[in-house]
């Protein structure tokens, strides 16, 4: 391997690498408290606001379901007013979080609805506040689950994020696109590969680790 | 300290589901320090009733009053603060996976702000009473049922509450470590003159831990008194049936099914259920009966137990006579003050010689 090629895949990893962390950061800054929302705002729940959580849930699902191609696309006019520009690294960020934010919603949603019920009426039985049981009791008890659903999104993240080739976003998706499909190099597509396939196993493998870490529940 | 006042609850038709009414003019007052019992079947409104005490339900009529409070008028910051002061313990612990056996007990205190210090300070010497003191950095998951049980205990004394609302707490438990929860919470109540309102569909929760007794059904308290009275004298179908359960474990199932209970057949003798309680309880009841009907007495089963540290006892025994001696005999026990029915006859050959 040349000197020249790992290079390439040097820069085009750190590409990858900051797009995906960026987009998950954002992402779950975002996308937590509106999972957390989106669980506890049914009728009858924490903080019930039913028409809030049927307009989030429909938005979510909206999201959810155009392709990330099209919706990277889609929302370059929204792009270049986030970030000054809809072309380059830092750009595809932008799709990256908007396609990110809604699928972490929905699992974090799914990791606190999976609390048990039982818990949420202890600890209102012991005087806690909306607030105290969503950062006392449901995030703690989720928190395996939220760890096993944010490894998944990375995965899901480090995917798309070489689709952002076609937005000029670079990374290893759009190296092994351009130079191994388009220069005909297969050596360059086998290493992008071959990089992909051994960070994946990596990052499930620590995902998975750092979870059963924190579960106490089956010991 | 406790008072219930025509107490209503009924949920909304929801999901082509009727309206249902879950409770029908509840009246109860449970006194200060006492322990008293809630027991009724399954559906017969018994969670609602304890959750309508710190407002986990709202009731929809009538009012319930903690310690001269209406808790209904409660504001949001005072409901709080109330229910900082009422603990509750629950059938399936509902501890925190997350946090160890500390942690868990002393999250009321979190709650409330108190400083770590203050918190340490408080959760060990209860730790000691539930005897945990050793687990104290365990998790949940690695403890049994009946230590879970202990946390969650520990965990709804921690705050010093004034009452302690026991929701169905040794039903997920077996009989060995029920007998030592009901310990435990007989013991406390004691030490910290604690008022405890207990839920349970197990009369022998009742019997053991319970002062007074209330008997629900339909959403309604059909019977209550004293646990013994309620005991030996049930007066509504419910608590009869309730009781039955009990004192048929009194019958051996051999015995049961050798017992014909129409009229009697040719050359079978009666079968005489003796309850004993009160005063003569005591009393060498069988061979004064020998005396009087001039017949034998073969005894086929019996028990004897101490509710509220008073005997009550059920003796099963074959008249070796026609049913006129068994009458005399039923009518020299009520005489005593005692109970005594014919329930049965047997065939003197089918029964077990012994």
């Amino acid at each position: 391997m040349s000197i020249q090629m790992l290079s390439l895949l040097a820069d085009a990893g750190f590409e990858t690498a900051y797009m995906v962390l960026a987009a998950l950061s954002i992402g779950t800054l975002l996308g937590a408290p509106l999972g957390v929302l989106l669980a506890t705002s049914g009728r009858g729940e924490l903080f019930p606001l039913p028409a809030f959580n049927r307009v989030v849930g429909a938005l979510v699902n909206a999201t959810r379901s155009i392709p990330f191609i099209i919706l990277a696309v889609a929302i370059i006019p929204f792009t270049r007013l986030v970030a000054g520009t809809s072309i380059g690294t830092s750009a595809a960020i932008v799709p990256l979080t908007v396609a990110a934010t809604p699928f972490i919603a929905r699992i974090i949603e799914g990791a606190v609805r999976g609390v048990d019920a039982g818990l949420i009426e202890a600890a209102q039985a012991m005087g806690a506040k909306p607030l105290q049981i969503v950062f006392k009791v449901l995030l703690p008890e989720a928190l395996p689950a939220i760890v096993l659903g944010l490894t998944l999104t990375t995965v899901l993240l480090i995917g798309y994020s070489a689709m952002v080739g076609a937005v000029g976003g670079g990374g290893l998706g759009d190296l092994g696109i351009r130079y191994g499909y388009q220069r005909f190099r297969p050596d360059v597509m086998a290493s992008v590969v071959v990089v992909l396939i051994a960070v994946v196993q990596l990052i499930q493998t620590a995902g998975d680790r750092l979870a059963r870490r924190l579960n106490k529940r089956v010991r | 300290m406790i008072r219930l006042e025509g107490l209503e609850k009924v949920y909304p038709a929801a999901h082509g589901k009727p309206a249902h009414h879950a409770l029908r003019g509840v009246d109860l007052e449970i006194g200060k320090g006492e322990i008293f019992g809630i027991i009724g079947r399954s559906g017969a409104g018994k969670s609602t009733l304890i959750r309508t005490v710190n407002r986990l339900e709202e009731a929809t009529g009538g009012r319930v009053v903690v310690d001269g409070v209406d808790i209904a008028q409660l504001s949001s910051a005072d409901l709080t603060a109330f229910r900082r002061r009422t603990g509750m313990v629950f059938q399936h612990f509902n501890l925190l996976s997350s946090r160890t056996v500390y942690g868990n007990v002393a999250l009321p205190l979190e709650l409330a702000g108190i400083p770590k210090a203050e918190i340490a300070a408080r959760v060990a010497p209860l730790l000691d009473i539930v005897g945990l003191s050793d687990k104290s950095d365990r998790y949940p998951a690695e403890l049994s049922g009946g230590q879970k049980q202990r946390v969650g205990i520990a965990r709804a004394l921690v705050a010093e509450p004034k009452v302690l609302l026991c929701d169905e707490v040794t039903s997920a438990l077996d009989p060995e470590t029920t007998q030592q929860i009901l310990d435990l919470l007989r013991d406390i109540n004691r030490r910290l003159k604690l008022t405890m309102m207990v839920i349970t569909h197990e009369m022998s929760v009742v019997r053991e831990l319970c002062d007074r007794v209330a008997v629900i059904d339909d959403g309604m308290i059909v019977e209550q008194g004293n646990v013994f009275d309620v005991f030996v004298k049930p007066q509504h179908p419910t608590t009869q049936a309730l009781i039955a359960g009990e004192i048929e474990a009194a019958l051996p199932k051999s015995l049961r099914r050798i017992i014909n209970e129409g009229p009697a057949g040719a050359g079978e003798n009666p079968v005489v259920k003796i309850v004993f309680t009160g005063p003569n309880a005591y009393d060498p009841i069988i061979s004064q009966l020998s005396r009087i009907a001039g017949i034998d007495f073969n005894i086929l089963a019996g028990q004897v137990d101490y509710i509220q540290n008073r005997p009550f006892g059920i003796l099963f025994v074959e008249a070796k006579g026609g049913l006129a001696e068994a009458e005399k005999a039923i009518a020299f026990v009520r005489s005593r003050n005692l109970n005594a029915e014919v329930i049965g006859h047997v065939d003197p050959n089918a029964v077990p010689a012994g």
